[in-house]
């Protein structure tokens, strides 16, 4: 028998493009004046960024620097270069932490970086010795811990290179006695050590009291000789205790340590033998890392990734389809989208990123109880098919009114935070604008552990706009007035609202919050895909784990 | 003289190694002649053994147990079959007794008749049968009479300039030179002065002086038939420690009335000793063409190829049938001279060292492009050694063109491709050497070397664009190791593997560290995010864009620095980089860092280490022992000199890493010291 040339032209055709999904995206308008303009804002944010950073990189300036090199040591990056393998990209974290006026001491760096010929990925918490003496000040407890969390999250081996003199006296109340402070990071390192994370001590200069524990808690420690030393107390302090006069190095130098007291393993001749020493025990660590996910090659976004630049600009105000910002970050610009027509202020849909596979949630506008509802489907398949989410945040926040809360706003947006919350597969959020409100909470914000969470410049962070707040703040004031029959013009509305709104614009900055280690670093817009690439990356050497959602309320 | 009979050959024993070795078994092969090759335990994987349809292993490296034994090589021939023994040169090629052997064993000596052997070995002898045949010879007198009027009246009869030398002498000790009469008695005073110091004798020749002289050779062939030709000449004028090192053919500036009455002296000298199969007749030329006979090789030469080169012929092939007993293959008439060619010998030597020799492994080789015009003979490989044991001639480049001028482009352009590591080569200096512009005159003398020994080792300096070539290969070395080593993970595409050290905010800046000779060399890259590099070296910052590209034996880097595009190659090895530039090579070495322990072979700052390859002759120190700086510590004994090793501190001896008879290579510690105690000690390190 024969086809009709109806059935050859309806059933036995080769689906040539079937395994292709088409780019999303469009052509920016570069020459447009609207992307110039937000193109200039972005860069300038950019511009400054980049010169912060390398402000903050500096550590403590050059008379500082010149100290500890005279004494013939390695600057922390320098130290941290000499740990990677060549050309290993370094991912590093919270940068800017504790920058601002009102906060001193950014002695630690914490990062990630591959190591070795099987390419370890591990993490790297430095002091900077050049700054207060590498002191632990509040803010360098919290970095460090922060640094172990993602340690103990991702299963990353972890490098200490110590070089500090310790917590910092005076700010005792605030770096000793609670749960999250200077404790704490032994408390990790033990519990780390237990899980299976290699804990990898390199000393390079004192660590003295509480930092003692860092390479006696170690599973492995390294000491350089004249340069490191490890006591509980230092001579000033045995010599009022027990009126022994011990010059430091009889006291905890590397060759006391090493032959007599068992404290240190592996006695190095300077910094760069120590940092081989390292490198070599991490080879030894017979680890290799195994993704349980599906693999593809990589390949670039078909738009170049400074669009982004004119695409998003500087105005929150301002209004961009984050479709395009998806087009710029994920491999070919291929994003398989779910549910385009349903509750569409979510965008969702599927792509890979590097290769992994990931799932992405995007912000188009204000949360509604169908986005809420399409967020939750998504995240519960993600998590059965064990698919990192990615969740770009730019929102206001869900919707409000009459119509909203009728319709349940509440426990539909509810539903999406609980898939957020149990959801145990990798988390990433990357703030791109706004983030206020519980529209924060829905898009995977701090409080709900992702893995990493990044900020763009541009970003603001905050319950609400400050506006808004100032609003609010006004029209409660404004009725009071009005109960106490009082007058209420619009100049002392307008005294009330100014601070406000710059309470607001300061805090919500996106240098603010990573001061504060809100998130884990402020980037380039520009260099989403690479950062976001290496915190999946980071992110698959630790074990699968199954997720349960707790009680979706119907 | 010989045999009229033709007695085919179908198999040769090729008495020798290296790269005649090979040139030999290679006109066997095109004559279908099957070979034998014999082999040294040093030689027992090298490209003749190889090549050759057998091999035979004929003893231990050294030449005297293997490549010089008579017997075990006639054992061989009579073993293999082989109906005839190609000596090559050196070895056993101008053996009297060699020659004799193989007549008596009824084996053919691919060479001259025992009797012509004997009577050019012996310098007064076949000066005497040469001038008594009509061939210019270097006057002198060799008397007994050393009174001085009797030397002066000789000096006299000689004629002016001459060379008044010790009998004994040797290195110009010993010598003087008399330009004028008036000269003669305090330059005999002086010389015999000096002999009598240096050697302990005063006896004096007197000779002819020949002022800046030219090195030229006739080569000639001579059939069992009482036929003989020469095949022109060639200049190997400019020559360091008494060795040719580049030759050509013709003679440059030589009329075509000196060319013939050159070739026709030298056809008489071979007559005159009824002279068999291929040699070389050597005279010396003063400025005005003037030449007179200096000795003959009763071989062929090392320089063969030039000559082939200009005349068409295969010498080699030449040599078999005249052997065989057939027929010069041409007749003087229908030898025609065409175009000019060069030779450049690539030694392993060090040019900047007194060309001291040298030994090792050819870590890297890559060769210029053989063609038509361009012929490189050789006997090793990459990954081969060149053996302490044997000459340390690693190839012949030989280039032919047109004319003379093209020929010495087309030599430097071959020798810019002629990349080796591993060892130190001449080949920078055959560069400088073929560039400079005396040369380029063919204004060339045997002193060539010595006159324009400024321009021919330059102080050479290391261009910033050739740092920057370096270091960027460097990194993208690097990045190109980190993918092809990560491939094999189950992360294979992992951004920690591909984003060449990306940073988050600022760039990745490498300090790369290298050392120019004793010069340390300072770069740091920083790496943009547009995959550009920003190179810092000293306080001159320069933007480059580089690509890094292998084509199968050569790796080269081409950058843009600074909007300049330039290439060059490139071979990284674990402890140094090789760049091969346009104006020859450099090495940057990667230093070893303070805490690697000094141990055999990687030698630390705590060590003495041999300055050469050699064998240990005698050790002077016991561990323990405390020395002085400058104290005698090792001898060895390295291309049959011997060179003593010297305390370079003081301080205790630790280690003596070898004992009496040990071969060792170059760089290799000998002897440790204990490490200095004081040194670091003075910086206690406190925070």
């Amino acid at each position: 028998s024969s086809f009709s040339s109806r059935q050859l032209k309806h059933y036995i055709r080769r689906l040539y493009h079937a395994e292709i999904s088409s780019p999303i995206g469009t052509k920016a308008e570069r020459e447009s004046p609207e992307f110039k303009e937000n193109y200039d804002r972005m860069q300038s944010l950019v511009k400054d960024l980049q010169s912060t950073v390398s402000t903050v990189i500096q550590g403590g300036g050059p008379k500082a620097i010149d100290r500890h090199l005279s004494r013939g040591k390695l600057l922390p990056r320098d130290r941290i270069n000499g740990l990677l393998d060549p050309e290993s990209p370094f991912l590093e974290l919270s940068q800017l932490a504790g920058y601002h006026a009102n906060f001193k001491g950014r002695g630690t760096i914490g990062g990630r970086h591959c190591l070795n010929d099987e390419g370890v990925e591990c993490m790297i918490v430095a002091n900077d010795p050049t700054v207060k003496g590498g002191s632990y000040y509040p803010i360098t407890v919290t970095k460090h811990l922060r640094a172990q969390e993602i340690a103990q999250q991702n299963h990353l081996p972890c490098i200490y290179l110590v070089d500090s003199g310790g917590a910092n006296l005076p700010r005792q109340a605030d770096v000793f006695p609670n749960r999250d402070h200077f404790g704490r990071i032994f408390f990790n390192q033990a519990n780390m050590s237990a899980k299976g994370i290699p804990q990898v001590a390199v000393v390079l200069g004192s660590c003295t009291a509480g930092g003692a524990y860092v390479p006696a808690m170690a599973d492995e420690s390294v000491i350089v000789r004249k340069k490191g030393t490890i006591f509980l107390a230092g001579p000033p302090l045995v010599k009022a205790a027990t009126g022994e006069d011990v010059p430091a190095e009889e006291l905890g130098g590397a060759d006391l340590h090493c032959s007599k007291s068992g404290v240190t393993d592996y006695y190095a001749q300077d910094d760069e033998h120590a940092l081989h020493i390292a490198r070599r025990i991490i080879k030894n660590i017979n680890y290799r890392k195994d993704p349980k996910v599906t693999i593809e090659k990589p390949d670039e976004p078909i738009y170049p990734a400074d669009d982004l630049y004119g695409i998003v600009g500087a105005n929150l105000k301002k209004t961009f389809d984050v479709r395009e910002v998806i087009a710029r970050i994920v491999d070919g610009s291929r994003f398989d989208e779910f549910k385009t027509m349903y509750g569409e202020t979510l965008v969702t849909g599927f792509a890979r990123l590097w290769g992994y596979p990931v799932g992405i949630l995007g912000n188009n506008g204000v949360l509604f109880s169908e986005s809420a509802l399409k967020g939750t489907h998504f995240i519960e398949l993600c998590c059965q098919r064990n698919i990192p989410l990615i969740f770009l945040q730019n929102i206001t926040g869900f919707m409000v009114g009459r119509e909203a809360e009728a319709g349940g706003i509440a426990k539909h947006g509810a539903k999406m935070v609980t898939a957020v919350a149990c959801a145990k597969v990798p988390k990433f959020t990357v703030i791109i604008g706004g983030s206020y409100g519980a529209g924060n909470y829905g898009m995977c914000g701090r409080s709900y552990s992702p893995r990493f969470l990044y900020m763009w410049p541009n970003s603001r962070i905050s319950v609400m706009g400050g506006e808004q707040a100032a609003n609010v703040l006004a029209q409660i004031t404004r009725e009071q007035r009005l109960r106490e029959g009082k007058e209420w013009t619009a100049e002392e509305e307008e005294a009330l609202k100014a601070p406000v709104i710059k309470k607001y614009e300061l805090e919500g900055h996106p240098y603010f919050s990573s001061a504060r280690l809100w998130d884990d670093g402020v980037i380039d817009p520009a260099d989403t895909r690479t950062v976001l690439g290496l915190s999946i990356s980071a992110s698959l050497n630790a074990p699968q784990e199954k997720t349960r959602f707790g009680v979706f309320r119907m | 003289s010989g045999s009229p009979n033709i007695k085919p050959i179908e198999k040769i024993l090729i008495a020798n190694r290296g790269e005649i070795a090979c040139r030999v078994i290679q006109t066997a092969r095109k004559l279908g002649i099957r070979s034998v090759a014999v082999y040294s335990d040093a030689d027992k994987n090298s490209l003749h053994v190889s090549l050759a349809d057998e091999a035979y292993h004929i003893g231990p490296p050294a030449a005297s147990q293997s490549y010089l034994c008579q017997d075990k090589i006639m054992n061989v021939a009579k073993s293999s079959g082989a109906q005839a023994i190609h000596p090559g040169y050196g070895f056993l090629s101008e053996n009297t007794e060699f020659a004799e052997m193989c007549s008596k064993e009824g084996v053919i000596f691919i060479g001259p008749p025992a009797t012509a052997i004997r009577d050019m070995g012996i310098k007064s002898t076949s000066k005497h049968i040469m001038s008594a045949a009509g061939v210019p010879i270097i006057e002198g007198y060799h008397g007994e009479d050393q009174s001085s009027s009797k030397l002066k009246q000789e000096a006299a009869k000689i004629g002016y300039p001459v060379m008044i030398k010790a009998v004994r002498g040797g290195g110009g000790k010993g010598m003087r030179i008399a330009m004028t009469e008036a000269e003669f008695d305090g330059q005999l005073e002086s010389a015999k002065t000096e002999g009598m110091k240096s050697f302990g004798d005063d006896i004096m020749l007197i000779e002819k002086f020949v002022e800046t002289p030219r090195h030229v050779e006739v080569q000639v062939f001579g059939d069992h038939h009482g036929n003989y030709v020469y095949l022109f000449e060639r200049d190997c004028s400019v020559q360091r420690r008494h060795q040719k090192i580049i030759e050509e053919a013709p003679a440059p500036g030589l009329s075509e009335e000196v060319r013939k009455s050159l070739g026709e002296a030298a056809v008489k000298a071979a007559k005159a000793v009824n002279y068999v199969g291929a040699g070389t007749v050597e005279f010396i030329m003063d400025k005005n063409q003037n030449f007179y006979f200096m000795e003959m090789n009763t071989r062929l030469q090392v320089e063969h190829p030039v000559t082939e080169m200009v005349t068409g012929t295969d010498l080699v092939e030449w040599q078999i049938k005249v052997a065989s007993g057939e027929h010069l293959p041409q007749s003087q008439e229908e030898l025609k001279l065409t175009g000019h060619a060069f030779e450049a010998r690539i030694y392993a030597e060090d040019p900047n060292n007194a060309f001291m020799p040298g030994a090792g492994p050819l870590h890297h080789l890559t060769t210029p492009e053989a063609s038509q015009n361009v012929r490189i003979d050789t006997g090793v490989r990459q990954g081969d050694e060149v053996s302490v044991h044997y000459d340390p001639m690693i190839a012949k480049l030989i280039v032919w063109s047109p004319d003379r001028s093209t020929a010495l482009r087309s030599v430097r352009n071959a020798l810019k491709d002629y990349h080796v590591i591993g060892l130190n080569t001449n080949i920078q200096f055959l560069m400088d050497l073929s560039k400079h512009s005396q040369f380029e005159a063919g204004n060339v003398h045997t002193d060539f070397i010595a006159q324009h020994s400024d321009e021919l080792f330059p102080n050479r300096i290391l261009s910033s664009a050739s740092i920057c070539q370096a270091a960027v290969a460097l990194v993208l070395k690097d990045r190109d190791t980190a993918k092809f080593t990560y491939q094999n993970t189950l992360d294979p595409f992992s951004p920690f593997l591909l984003c060449a050290s990306a940073r988050i905010n600022n760039q990745a800046k490498h300090r790369i560290h290298l050392k120019d000779g004793e010069n340390d060399v300072n770069v740091m890259v920083q790496c943009n995010s547009d995959n550009s590099f920003d190179v810092t070296i000293g306080n001159q910052e320069h933007h480059v864009t580089a690509e890094l590209t292998n084509d199968g034996s050569r790796t080269s880097i081409r950058c843009n620095i600074d909007g300049v595009i330039s290439s060059s190659n490139i071979v990284i090895q674990k402890d140094a980089l090789h760049i091969f530039t346009t104006d020859g090579k450099h090495e940057l070495t990667f230093p070893m860092p303070k805490y690697m322990k000094a141990s055999k072979g990687a030698a630390g700052a705590d060590d003495a280490v041999a300055p050469m390859p050699g064998v240990i002759e005698k050790v002077t120190v016991q561990p323990g022992a405390e020395v002085q700086q400058g104290d005698p510590l090792v001898t060895m004994i390295a291309m049959k000199m011997e060179y003593v090793i010297r305390a370079p501190k003081a301080g205790i001896i630790e280690k003596v890493f070898y004992k009496v008879g040990d071969t060792v290579s170059k760089g290799t510690a000998l002897v440790h010291f204990k490490e200095d105690k004081t040194s670091s000690d003075l910086d206690n390190g406190r925070d």
